[in-house]
């Protein structure tokens, strides 16, 4: 009982690390908030099972392919839509959200929801740890989460395009000065934003069908663990999906399963009723609270 | 535009004439202000009179405009104080269940349970909603938009309130002409009480929390505060929204918590212009007829509105009811630059 809490515990909090990173990182980078990121992820697993089924592409190749496909379109999304709102938060919030809106809604009139749209496990067969079944799909998204977390880490503070992205996140006009085009980092950090999403679909989604609701779902998981960690620590992402996978285990096991969201609501409620700023955040609570 | 030139906008003469209350000499300048508003409040009020002619149909598409409109006030009246909230079907949800929970189970008359649920289920939303006041922008937008999606989880799984078939058969209200009356003059009245409300000096604290809180936090006042009397009066109209909506329909169930009824307020706010009032309700009335006539296309309507709220947030951010009311109050002209008339 105990240890597949902890065993499940460990891969939920990798499945909302992976589901909530590319969101936090386009965040982080260019202070948008990408309300479109569950529409993203479900178009690419859309993709990615249109590429593998209808047109049957080898699995790596259609899945490297749909990475591709929806980094570039979420640098589309910057260039073509965002860029005309940006700086006005409130409006970038109302576009990004009509894309993610259009998105999902569209595949739900297409039809897209029946049991035959789901994706291939990358690995079959399962094993055992600490008493627990636990099949390979699971270990492999633990791996993937662990590995963009520290691909992250890399990124911005060992690579030169990673620290002009981190110093236009920092002070933008400083990082202006020394020479960072504001819209082209921008535009990176979407992109990034939606290969990470690519990523999580392709890791996440063949453990089950491809539902439409979870778009919405996955803009709540983002929102619970960013608020929950403190927005500007990548720690306190990992440590915030900690949390909130433990904690909708142990109520799922204790409780009902369905009292699990109430755990993202509840969370976001007692963090900003005790420490504002999330648990690593260091800015004060109302200015940077946008 | 030709290189060398720019676009000049200037007062209509006879805006500049009737500018000053003193200056109205003429029926025709009368006319020119007060019409556009007579106009609008007269045929808000003669169109349910007219159901012989427009038929049912158009009555209860009229209705739910109406009802749309309250929405989008309240949505407006939100962003007016920084608050943009993308999930205005909590408040409807809340009053609708307010009001089938007094109906069915308590037995109250609509006399008693539509004022009743209003204000009851407008004291709920602002204590749920007070804890997360705190959080501005993109934080507020996300919890609003949780809000609905869960209760609506929660009613699913515990099956109260009637779970999934929610409460039926409720009592009867006098008919579509009375219900639409209703709303018309709720409609009327909202508008005019929040445009009047932000003339006030309280009004002026509200839109000074939109600007910049920080200034009202230094100001010593309390923006928390005047934040939660902000939601509770915009939660007003909706939650009345939501109770008469019910009692028309005779049935409160799980669709009132839909994401269609937080997106309609919200692409109708923004056609009309966000933070305009009288916007929002023009919007409401241009969008539910379109929304009514696409209805044989199912849920792409949704992703109907999520094009007109893209294109209107990126092509016209200041929306129809600015756009129109720069047109009626000024003229546009090409001029050349200054450099040029040396």
């Amino acid at each position: 009982m105990f240890e597949s809490m902890l065993v499940f515990g460990l891969v939920n909090s990798a499945t909302l690390l992976l589901l909530s990173l590319g969101f936090s990182i386009t965040f982080g980078l260019s202070g948008v908030a990408n309300f479109a990121h569950g529409g993203i992820y479900l178009l690419s697993g859309y993709l990615a099972f249109f590429l593998i089924r209808t047109i049957g592409l080898p699995y790596f190749i259609a899945v490297i392919l749909t990475i591709i496909i929806t980094a570039f379109l979420g640098a589309a999304i910057y260039k073509l839509v965002v860029i005309r709102v940006r700086g006005i938060v409130l409006n970038e919030v109302i576009a990004t959200f009509a894309i993610g809106i259009c998105i999902l809604e569209l595949f739900r009139w297409l039809g897209y929801v029946t049991y035959e749209y789901s994706l291939p496990y990358i690995v079959r067969g399962r094993f055992t740890v600490l008493g627990t079944t636990l099949d390979y799909q699971r270990l492999l998204i633990v791996v993937v989460a662990l590995l963009l977390a520290v691909f992250v880490w890399y990124f911005t503070h060992r690579t030169k395009t990673g620290m002009a992205l981190l110093g236009m996140a920092q002070d933008e006009y400083t990082a202006l000065a020394v020479g960072v085009d504001s819209d082209w980092a921008a535009t990176y950090s979407f992109a990034i934003g939606g290969a990470f999403a690519a990523v999580a679909a392709v890791m996440i989604l063949p453990l089950g069908i491809i539902n439409i609701n979870l778009g919405y779902e996955v803009l709540l998981i983002a929102l619970a663990v960013t608020v929950l960690g403190g927005l500007e620590s990548t720690k306190g992402l990992i440590l915030g999906c900690f949390i909130l996978g433990y904690a909708q285990v142990f109520t799922s096991t204790f409780f009902a399963p369905h009292w699990k969201e109430a755990v993202y609501l509840l969370a976001i409620l007692i963090v900003l009723a005790v420490k504002p700023s999330g648990l690593l955040g260091k800015f004060k609570e109302l200015e940077e609270r946008v | 535009m030709k290189a060398g030139y720019r676009k000049e906008r200037i007062d209509r003469g006879i805006k500049a004439r009737t500018d000053d209350i003193f200056a109205i000499a003429s029926y025709r300048e009368i006319l020119y202000l007060a019409g556009p508003r007579i106009f609008a409040v007269l045929a808000l009020l003669i169109f349910p009179l007219l159901a012989n002619i427009t038929g049912m149909y158009w009555q209860t598409v009229a209705f739910i405009a109406c009802i749309i409109a309250l929405l989008s006030l309240s949505w407006n009246l939100m962003f007016s104080v920084g608050l943009v909230s993308l999930g205005q079907a909590f408040f409807f949800g809340i009053g609708a269940y307010f009001t089938g929970y007094l109906d069915r189970f308590l037995g109250l008359s609509p006399l008693y349970s539509i004022p009743l649920a209003t204000i009851a289920g407008a004291v709920l939303c602002t204590m749920i909603i007070f804890p997360v006041l705190r959080l501005r922008g993109i934080y507020f937008a996300l919890i609003t938009f949780a809000l609905p999606l869960f209760l609506m989880r929660i009613i699913e799984a515990t099956g109260m309130l009637g779970g999934t078939e929610g409460i039926s058969g409720l009592q009867r209200l006098p008919g579509i002409t009375f219900s639409l009356y209703v709303t018309v003059i709720a409609v009327l009245a909202v508008t005019f009480i929040f445009l009047r409300l932000f003339d006030t000096d309280y009004g002026l604290v509200l839109r000074a929390i939109h600007d910049n809180d920080m200034s009202v936090l230094a100001g010593g006042l309390s923006v928390q505060w005047y934040k939660t009397q902000a939601v509770f009066i915009a939660a007003l109209p909706a939650t009345f929204a939501g109770a008469l909506m019910t009692l028309h329909y005779r049935i409160v169930g799980m669709p009132t918590f839909a994401v269609e009824n937080s997106i309609l307020p919200l692409t109708a706010a923004v056609l009309g212009g966000p933070g305009s009032f009288a916007g929002g309700v023009l919007g409401a009335f241009i969008l539910v007829p379109v929304s009514e006539m696409l209805r044989a296309f199912g849920t792409l309507r949704i992703v109907m509105y999520g094009i007109m709220l893209l294109i209107f947030v990126v092509g016209l951010p200041e929306g129809i009811f600015r756009y129109a009311q720069r047109k009626y109050f000024q003229i546009e002209r090409i001029v050349p630059l200054e450099e040029e008339k040396k």
